[in-house]
């Protein structure tokens, strides 16, 4: 199984970098809002996915992101200052907000994140001297780096499937560490893991603050891709889709969100063909997907793989789930 | 002083109606441990029956029927049986997203099958004011004030007082001890459901005159009746009925004297505040947890 997920992992990587050449603008673009999406959703997959905390703030990390370049460009720093500058400052939200909310857990720490997001919506709205207000920022320039100039779609795309591949091989990384192996006892069992002599507390928020900086790294690829943001975009709506991209992609597989995320940005543009009804369909195929595999797809393929090999009948409830190494 | 009981009492009137919002939305949440992300939309959709039905030729009065009957019929029976009873067993979050892309799907049906305008809804009552010491006190605030408190007091009393109503609390409170007390157990589920269904019809009856009926009021219905639950007490339906009318006039108070701007982050702050120092909510009990 493990070295055909490696035949399925390198044959996708060759599409991701073929398949550009072959697309229309339009089709560029969604495929690189795939890629920076793809990075806040390993951001909340670390949260959720792995220490088990559902989070609704994604996308208010995303938005601060994604002003925190789009303020810092025009004023002359270089991109990738301002790129590193959105996840640091990320990362310090992230560890405040989460510092007194962990303290609650599960559905209150839902409410406490939902909350903040509105929060950061209203911020944004409001204090129209630094964020432009309701009208936003317009044009946030795409960089040049090393005399590299990524303002055609293309090149835009490279640079957002290379941001993408380095920050998700250094989560890959962190996860093989004896330390990202703790965040994956703090879901499994927080009380086991806080008896095994684990500062359950300082895992759970270093979880929450690292999921929350790459949040905020997804919002600086974000601003010059779209190079229009506004408050509406980074409001519940887009956590919501965020989670959804994790649920949906299968919460604690590392590779879920890149599934997720290529459902959520891709399924609602294909189901254009059903004209003015394609949310209504998008939502309803959500609906079915969650009552027939809730574990996501990820969870399927594991759970259909799982009775192929040994011939017998999977676990009856594979349920929410997820595997307990990464695969 | 006079502005200031006006704003008091028009905001009980909408905390009166945040606190039906968030009265079903515990119940359902004590029952089935469901957290419908949906309950806003829950009280959008109704208003659309009402009209609907108004297009077809029925009086207002009758049109309300229809629309409590559909909404519980939709919104409870519904509900429970194709969303929530398939997915229970899958834990809270997976049911989580069902509900948020349910409350996409009745979003976007309530726009595609009827319409993406805000329209007039009937009003119970003429518009008129009444002065008294001089405040201004309108009608319509007045009736649903007493709607709202009417329907309540009637939930309480069948909560508290009749046998019913005392089981589906033992169901909520303790469903295996319920069951071993010769309750039936998925009934009363399923009367919460129905109780929700009903209960959000009668918001949206009472809301859509003021807010105007518009396929994006359940967003911020839906916040509200979160915020009210959780700043009362998640199990508690007391707490739900206290949260609901000090979110409406915190509101509006708060809109009027501190910033206008920022009306919407004030409840937030409290929400905030609430859990961090009152985790079970200013009425709520608090709840052990298990290993």
């Amino acid at each position: 199984m493990s070295r055909l997920g490696a035949v399925v992992v390198i044959a996708a990587a060759i599409f991701a970098v073929v398949l550009p050449f072959f697309l229309k603008p339009f089709g560029l673009y969604l495929i690189s809002m795939w890629a920076v999406l793809t990075v806040a959703a390993i951001g909340l997959n670390l949260t959720l996915g792995y220490a088990g905390q559902v989070s609704l703030a994604q996308g208010a990390f995303v938005g601060i992101g994604a002003y925190t370049v789009g303020l810092l460009l025009p004023i002359g720093v270089p991109f990738p200052i301002a790129f590193v500058a959105a996840g640091l400052l990320c990362f310090v939200v992230g560890w405040i907000l989460g510092y007194p909310a962990l303290r609650v857990q599960h559905h209150y720490l839902a409410f406490v994140t939902l909350a903040f997001n509105t929060l950061v919506f209203l911020v944004l709205r409001n204090e129209e001297w630094l964020t432009g207000g309701t009208y936003g920022i317009n044009g946030t320039p795409r960089p040049t780096l090393l005399g590299w100039s990524t303002n055609k779609p293309l090149d835009f795309y490279f640079l957002c499937l290379g941001a993408m591949v380095v920050l998700a091989a250094a989560t890959w990384w962190m996860l093989r560490s004896p330390w990202g192996r703790a965040f994956v006892a703090l879901r499994e069992n927080p009380i086991r893991a806080l008896s095994l002599g684990l500062d359950t507390r300082r895992y759970t928020l270093m979880a929450f603050a690292i999921g929350s900086s790459l949040g905020g790294l997804s919002g600086a690829l974000y601003a010059p891709l779209v190079q229009f943001i506004e408050p509406n975009s980074f409001a519940l709506g887009m956590s919501f889709n965020l989670l959804l991209m994790v649920i949906v992609g299968g919460g604690g597989y590392f590779f879920g969100p890149f599934l997720g995320a290529l459902v959520a940005v891709l399924l609602p543009e294909w189901m254009r063909v059903t004209q003015d009804y394609y949310l209504m369909v998008y939502a309803a195929l959500i609906m079915v997907m969650m009552a027939f595999c809730p574990s996501g797809l990820l969870g399927l393929v594991d759970r259909v793989g799982r009775r192929l090999r040994s011939g017998e009948q999977g676990p009856a409830a594979a349920a929410f789930e997820p595997q307990s190494t990464p695969p | 002083m006079a502005s200031f009981f006006q704003l008091l009492v028009s905001g009980l009137a909408t905390g009166a109606i945040y606190a039906l919002i968030a009265v079903g939305f515990t119940l359902v949440w004590q029952t089935s441990q469901t957290i419908n992300f949906a309950q806003g939309e829950f009280v959008m959709l109704p208003a659309f029956f009402i009209l609907a039905a108004m297009n077809a030729g029925a009086p207002f009065w009758l049109a309300c029927l229809i629309g409590i009957v559909l909404s519980v019929v939709i919104l409870g029976l519904l509900f429970k049986f194709i969303i929530v009873d398939p997915m229970l067993k899958y834990g809270v979050l997976p049911l989580v997203i069902s509900t948020i892309a349910l409350s996409l799907f009745l979003k976007e049906g309530a726009k595609d099958f009827y319409s993406s305008q805000a329209q007039p809804f009937p009003s119970l009552v003429p518009a008129t004011d009444f002065h008294v010491f001089g405040i201004v006190v309108s009608l319509q605030s007045l009736v649903v004030l007493a709607a709202a408190t009417a329907t309540v007091v009637a939930l309480h009393v069948l909560l508290t007082k009749t046998r019913l109503g005392r089981s589906m609390q033992a169901t909520a409170q303790n469903p295996t001890l319920a069951r071993i007390l010769g309750i039936d157990v998925n009934r009363m589920v399923l009367y919460t459901f129905l109780i929700n269904g009903a209960l959000v019809a009668i918001a949206s009856i009472l809301i859509s005159p003021i807010y105007l009926a518009k396929f994006t009021n359940g967003e911020t219905l839906g916040i509200a009746a979160f915020l009210a639950a959780i700043i009362g007490g998640f199990n508690q339906v007391r707490g739900a009925i206290l949260g609901g009318v000090i979110l409406g006039v915190l509101d509006n108070l708060s809109a009027a004297y501190i910033s206008a701007q920022y009306r919407g982050a004030f409840p937030l702050i409290i929400l905030i505040v609430v859990i961090l120092f009152r985790p079970q909510g200013l009425l709520g009990r608090i709840e052990e947890r298990t290993v």
